[in-house]
């Protein structure tokens, strides 16, 4: 039997796009070319910006959504010609889901979705509680789900996921609007779930880079489609250890782009956020000595440093590197195309 | 039970699954939906007012005794109906908005177990008001039934429920294809099917292929039966003979249910070739 929980060869998935009827259809490339392989045991992590495509994979990945081009097996099944097989095997729940019934408790909302697994009704029962009092909803257990805060929810939708002891558990943005103390209590849950049998594994995508970091395994980043990179977070870190990173406060910036930082002061990479008053820049310089020509710089175009931090790389900065522009200037690039 | 070490001593699958899946799906109509106690002004206050302007008027006009039964029949069966183009037809729909329809195709259970679901649910649901009409119209107006055969109206019912509750299967793949276009469809529907499906009148009255052509919807020929079984003079008003009208109330059942079936098989295989059809719009 193959080691691999998921495996993807060149997956790809092309939208075609309604539009009037005097318009040819036009075709989004969602995504081209997907090669993964998860393994068995594994906490494997999905990162990239919204539109990435990270959701059209798992929607495939979870036999919702067929691919174009490519194939995939998950749990040892083809998800295009065997989704019979796939199903009983794996769970997926989204960020910022409203599924079940407002006018049912959270206990039935629980128990009707255990039940489309064939759960026995008495052990779903008892796992339904010892869950909750995992994920601290005990005392809401018999609250109806329309009466539940927003993260109270997302949490219920969280323990459906792993309600119905699935082999492969997708999970999309799991902690999108969760608060920090709610998405803590997530990510502990989700170590110790993993940790009590080697033959689950766990796909994860997000866009918070620090749940990344913590949680996986190995992370894949993708951007428009396609895989950028796949490897440990470490590994991943490591390919910038010869940058060295600095965050910057400034001042307005004076029509200072990016690039002419890049070209005048060799400046490897940059992220630049606009904050109040100003800006925040994050840069990658090949070495520690080129700091003085970033500050000459800012000198000459009457710009004030106002904070100046020395810090490690992280998986923005991966990120960065990959694809030139950080995380959040991607989404708003993609919105604005 | 250890929330983190779970093993279940088995998980159901085949007729068994299909079978736990129709319960699971029907417990939030028959359980969730009584909790919102509004169903009592909604579904029995509301129909009754029409009931009671339709037994003034019929009174006013000193019409047989029959026509009061007739019309607390109507008034009784209105409530399947409006639960049929209502909420069964809309179901699917709202199950893609609220994204549980994802989940439901994702799961291992046949979609066709959630839609039997769905009708079995709402058929429960639904009776309990048709009953609660039905014994308000009866104290308050005196209306006397003399069942000929218990059978046959069992028979009757159970097709006519069979046959409406399919074609409110047909009817919740027809929405999630066309979308808002099939619920403009259904409004527009609504008060003609009134009409002539004689909720308040026996379809007698109408002209022949009327009535006829009102008889695909199967509370026409439902309504028809049951009067002409549970009233003395019901015969006379009849528009075909019970036992026809029984094989015909099989017949809609059973193409209804098959239709639904493929319709349903049709619009599980486009969700999930276009991926548009899971989309939520949350």
């Amino acid at each position: 039997m193959s080691t691999h929980a998921i495996e993807t060869q060149n997956l790809g998935r092309i939208y075609k796009l309604r539009g009037s009827k005097k318009e040819t259809r036009k075709e989004l490339v969602a995504l081209q070319d997907v090669n993964l392989t998860v393994e068995r045991g594994e906490l494997f992590g999905l990162l990239g910006p919204n539109g990435a495509g990270k959701t059209t994979l798992i929607k495939i990945l979870t036999t919702l959504l067929s691919p174009t081009s490519g194939w995939a097996r998950v749990a040892g099944a083809d998800i295009h010609r065997e989704p019979d097989l796939v199903r009983p095997r794996i769970n997926m729940v989204s960020g910022g889901e409203s599924s079940g019934y407002g006018l049912l408790t959270v206990r039935e909302n629980l128990w009707m979705f255990s039940q489309f697994y064939g759960v026995p009704s008495k052990e779903a029962n008892e796992h339904i509680e010892a869950l909750l009092a995992m994920v601290g909803m005990k005392d809401r257990m018999h609250t109806k789900s329309s009466d539940l805060s927003t993260g109270l929810r997302q949490k219920m939708n969280i323990v459906r996921g792993f309600l119905t002891d699935p082999q492969v558990l997708f999970l999309d943005e799991p902690t999108l609007g969760l608060d920090v103390g709610a998405s803590r209590d997530v990510r502990k849950f989700i170590i110790e779930w993993l940790k009590a049998d080697k033959e689950r594994t766990l796909l994860l995508t997000t866009h918070y880079m620090v749940e990344a970091d913590e949680l996986c395994d190995r992370v894949a980043i993708i951007n428009k489609g396609r895989v950028l990179a796949c490897d440990t977070p470490s590994a991943l870190k490591q390919r910038l250890q010869k940058d060295v990173r600095f965050e910057i406060e400034t001042s307005p910036l004076n029509g200072l782009t990016p690039l002419i930082l890049q070209e005048q002061a060799e400046v490897r990479n940059v992220a630049l956020t606009e904050i109040e008053g100003g800006a925040r820049l994050d840069i990658g310089l090949v070495e520690e000595s080129a700091l003085a020509r970033v500050i000459n710089l800012f000198t000459q175009k009457n710009i004030k440093i106002m904070k100046i931090n020395k810090r490690e790389p992280t998986l923005e900065d991966v990120f960065v590197d990959l694809v030139g522009r950080s995380m959040a200037e991607e989404e708003s690039n993609e919105r604005s195309e | 039970m250890n929330a983190v070490n779970s093993k279940y001593s088995r998980k159901d699958t085949g007729w068994r699954l299909f079978l736990k899946t129709i319960i699971a799906r029907a417990y939030p109509r028959v359980i969730g939906q009584q909790r919102e106690l509004s169903w009592v002004l909604f579904e029995v206050v509301m129909p009754m007012l029409a009931v009671c302007s339709y037994v003034f008027v019929y009174r006013a006009l000193k019409a047989p005794e029959e026509y009061i039964g007739f019309v607390v029949m109507g008034g009784a069966m209105t409530a399947f109906w409006m639960n049929v183009l209502w909420s069964m037809s809309s179901q699917l729909y709202w199950e893609k908005e609220t994204g549980n329809l994802a989940l439901y195709i994702m799961a291992p259970n046949s979609m066709m177990a959630i839609l039997l679901g769905m009708a079995l649910g709402g058929m429960v649901a639904t009776a309990m008001r048709a009953v609660a009409v039905t014994v308000f119209g009866t104290l308050m107006f005196a209306v006397k039934f003399e069942v000929t055969s218990y059978l046959q109206l069992f028979a009757v019912f159970m097709l006519a429920m069979i046959a409406l509750y399919g074609l409110g299967m047909m009817m919740a793949s027809a929405f999630l294809l066309f979308g808002r276009e099939a619920w403009h469809m259904a409004n527009l529907a609504q008060e003609p099917i009134f009409l002539a499906s004689g909720f308040y009148f026996p379809i007698k009255s109408l002209p022949f292929w009327v009535a006829a052509g009102a008889s695909i919807i199967p509370l026409t020929l439902g309504m028809d039966a049951m009067r002409q079984l549970v009233f003395p003079s019901g015969f006379r008003l009849g528009f075909l003979d019970v036992r026809t009208e029984i094989m015909i109330l099989a017949v809609l059942a059973v193409v209804f249910v098959a239709v639904s079936k493929f319709l349903l098989a049709y619009v599980e295989k486009l969700a999930v070739r276009e991926g548009r059809i899971t989309e939520s719009r949350r």
